[in-house]
């Protein structure tokens, strides 16, 4: 295996604390030395220059649809989409057809991940079977497979009472149970935030209680089951008072928060623009200015992307006909550099936190450090880059994405994985500054 | 050639007032059918109604031939939607017959508007779109109020019912806050939701009916939409009995307040056949001012005026 070698870097490192200038060099796939004047014969040097280097960042939550809707998107692609994102590791949740609710749809994703992704993929098995909400899924034998937290995202475990044996069951395995958390009672039907901008428009409205109601269950069934509790795309402010509280007691409660949900509002909405249409909703200023609060103030653990790729024809109809969910791998930095860097609002270091060892801690990964012996990801990105994203030329096969068009600060450059160089953005790519 | 009309809230008030002054002159002498015109001869335009419809999808019809265009009808559950075919494919597939304006009747809110991102060289007229606006029965009420009062300005005019899920309340709120006129909703709390009264300056709300109309002016009903709710929102039973229109409240209103209702009415629900029958009532003049306000609005979107403004 070629060495690699990063020449003149500001590695920066949340958990050694390290932020300088320096070089990294990877061989046989792992980081071998980090620290100035790195030499190495037979390297491929890489000059980043002007770059940060930072561990390879992980997104704990996105939908790669397969098995089962390969034209929406493929593990494959959505790889490609995550490596030009800065991503070195994606989770993807159980939504597949098959649903992920055993060790064979598991090992498959596995295996399909060795052959074709160019990120490293861990898998979230479901909680239910088929995600139905009644019968708990294969949850040890899927874990034996690889799998890494249980989750029935999107299709949310309305009783209580088997949220309740599932965490109690994914304790003995030391597995994360990751809630959507969604009353579908309260929720309705509904297509939007509910709020002043839905009775405007005259669209269903999502109550902000949907989500707070079933926050509070699971820190309830939690702290009795003695299970780890993870609250997924954390929308309202409500649901991160109680995230809060429940850390303030010693509860093993962590929370994700998605770019949409702080750099978009409700009232920021084009009318009846099904790429502003997601789960949870957009929601309202006071709730995104909370959000940003709760990353600024420790109580968010990591960013996670949401990344739910729906093709053109799904997309493209009556607002209320379509399906929830937007692309989100490739524009996540640079959005969040944009919302909460540039704004002052956190340091360098805690967003790559936020993307590294947060999710890592969660999923008891041992990555989101650089540290000799550890595997060689590593994300480079500029955070004054210049350059508009155009969806069409997105490695998704999707093109569902609110921010198409948008001329951002700051992005992902290049991204090694393994120390391979996976993703290097195009000269073309960059606008003359 | 103009951008069609699909909504109220974004339309100017000197537009309005063209429509409501060019209506007045469509309207026919009592007794006399509606007089046939040439202004849009040649013209075609395209009644599209997916969602059930008899005096709207009726009365474009007859605006639209009484003025000299052709026109077409077209229903959901004739038509190759009821295949599976998508709204962009169908109104593509329609368009491409090059009429001069679709007339739309949707069930999802904001149907018209994203068709009209799609469709931009094909002016759509918004005859409804689920639970968003109506702009064409906002102008036909205020067609008819002016026929009984000389301005809006000022007036008090109580809207009754599932405000929530009412595309005609909201377009009558637009359309009379930006005329001055000051209005109050009124409802069970669960159909009435507090954010309706910042939708436009001049709207309050209340749940007593008789709070209401109190001194009203004009007294809009709203139908009982049982088909637009998911649940019971109140208990069944109860909503005649708190927010039904009965003769003993004509007592609270001004003496010369006339009671409206956009149709189809359900007698014994929201409102009594009394008040329905009594001389208050002006149901039936709003059917007709319907016809004639149409006739205005198509003249003004497909009109050769209108071309000849562009």
């Amino acid at each position: 295996m070629p060495k690699l070698l990063i020449k003149n870097a500001r590695v920066i490192d949340p958990a050694s604390g390290r932020d300088e200038q320096a070089d990294i060099l990877i061989k046989g796939g792992l980081i071998v030395r980090i620290g100035p004047g790195l030499h190495a014969t037979g390297a491929i040097a890489f000059d980043a220059a002007g770059l940060v280097a930072a561990p390879g960042f992980i997104d704990m939550h996105v939908h790669l649809r397969e098995p089962g809707f390969e034209h929406a998107e493929t593990i494959e692609s959505g790889s490609r989409a995550a490596a030009a994102g800065g991503f070195t590791s994606i989770c993807p949740m159980p939504n597949t057809h098959p649903v992920n609710d055993d060790a064979t749809v598991t090992r498959y994703i596995v295996e399909r991940a060795q052959r074709s992704a160019v990120v490293n993929v861990f898998p979230i098995g479901a909680i239910t079977k088929d995600s139905a909400g009644e019968q708990l899924a294969a949850i040890g034998s899927m874990k034996g497979a690889g799998v890494v937290a249980i989750s029935d995202d999107g299709r949310p475990v309305m009783n209580s009472r088997v949220m309740r044996r599932a965490m109690e069951f994914a304790r003995a395995f030391d597995l994360p149970v990751i809630d959507h958390c969604e009353d579908l009672n309260l929720s309705a039907d509904g297509d939007m935030h509910e709020g002043f901008v839905s009775v405007r428009l005259g669209l269903r409205g999502i109550p902000s209680s949907s989500e707070d109601v079933m926050v509070s269950r699971d820190v309830i069934l939690a702290e009795s089951a003695g299970a780890r509790f993870h609250v997924a795309h954390l929308s309202s402010s409500r649901s991160l008072d109680v995230v809060k509280r429940a850390k303030a007691s010693g509860l093993p409660v962590t929370c994700e928060v998605t770019p949409h949900h702080i750099a978009l509002t409700d009232a920021a909405m084009a009318p009846y623009d099904s790429n502003y249409k997601m789960k949870p909703p957009l929601r309202s200023e006071s709730d995104a200015a909370a959000l940003i609060e709760g990353i600024a103030s420790g109580v968010v653990d990591a960013i996670a992307t949401d990344h739910a790729p729906h093709p053109g024809s799904e997309k493209m109809q009556e607002f209320e006909k379509c399906p929830f969910g937007i692309i989100g791998l490739e524009t996540a930095l640079a959005v969040c550099l944009e919302t909460l860097v540039h704004t002052g609002r956190i340091s360098l270091a805690r967003l790559v936190e936020l993307f590294t060892t947060g999710p890592a801690r969660i999923l008891g990964l041992n990555r989101g450090r650089l540290e000799p012996g550890l595997p060689g990801d590593v994300t480079l990105f500029d955070p004054d880059l210049e350059w508009t994203y155009d969806v069409n030329r997105s490695f998704s096969k999707s093109r569902n994405s609110p921010f198409h068009g948008r001329t951002f600060r700051g992005g992902p450059v290049a991204t090694a994985v393994g120390g391979r160089i996976v993703w290097q953005r195009q000269p073309a790519e960059v606008a003359v500054r | 050639m103009p951008a069609g009309l699909l909504g109220i809230e974004g339309l100017e008030r000197a537009e309005i007032e063209a429509i409501l002054v060019r209506a007045k002159y469509f309207q026919p002498p009592a007794n006399q059918s509606f007089q046939r015109y040439d202004l849009l001869r040649g013209r075609m335009i395209v009644n599209l109604f997916f969602e059930a419809s008899t005096r709207t999808r009726t009365s474009f019809e007859i605006a639209a031939k009484r003025l000299g265009a052709d026109a077409i009808s077209i229903t959901a559950a004739g038509s190759s939607v009821s295949k599976g075919e998508s709204l962009v494919d169908t109104l593509n597939t329609l368009v491409a017959m090059r009429p001069d304006a679709i007339v739309m009747r949707h069930a999802a809110s904001g149907a018209p508007h994203f068709l009209a991102r799609y469709l931009p060289r094909t002016p759509i007229i918004n005859a409804g779109d689920g639970t968003h606006e109506h702009p064409t029965q906002a102008l036909l009420d205020a067609r008819t109020i002016l026929d009984y009062r000389p301005s809006l300005e000022g007036l008090r005019v109580a809207i009754i019912g599932d405000i929530a899920h009412s595309r005609v309340a909201r377009s009558n709120i637009y359309l009379l806050s930006k005329f001055g006129a000051s209005v109050v909703l009124c409802g069970p709390a669960s159909l009435v939701p507090p954010e309706l009264a910042m939708m436009a300056p001049g709207v309050s709300i209340t749940y007593d009916i008789r709070e209401a109309i109190k001194d009203a002016d004009v007294v809009m009903m709203l139908r009982v939409q049982l088909e637009r709710q998911h649940e019971a929102a109140f208990p069944a039973g109860e909503y005649f009995q708190f927010y039904g229109l009965r003769g003993e409240h004509l007592d609270l209103v001004k003496p010369d307040a006339i009671v409206m209702h956009p149709g189809p009415i359900n007698r014994g629900r929201e409102i009594s056949s009394e008040v329905a029958d009594s001389n208050r009532s002006v149901i039936l003049n709003q059917v007709e001012n319907g016809v004639a306000v149409r006739m205005a609005v198509l003249e003004r979107i497909v009109g050769s005026h209108a071309e000849t403004a562009h």
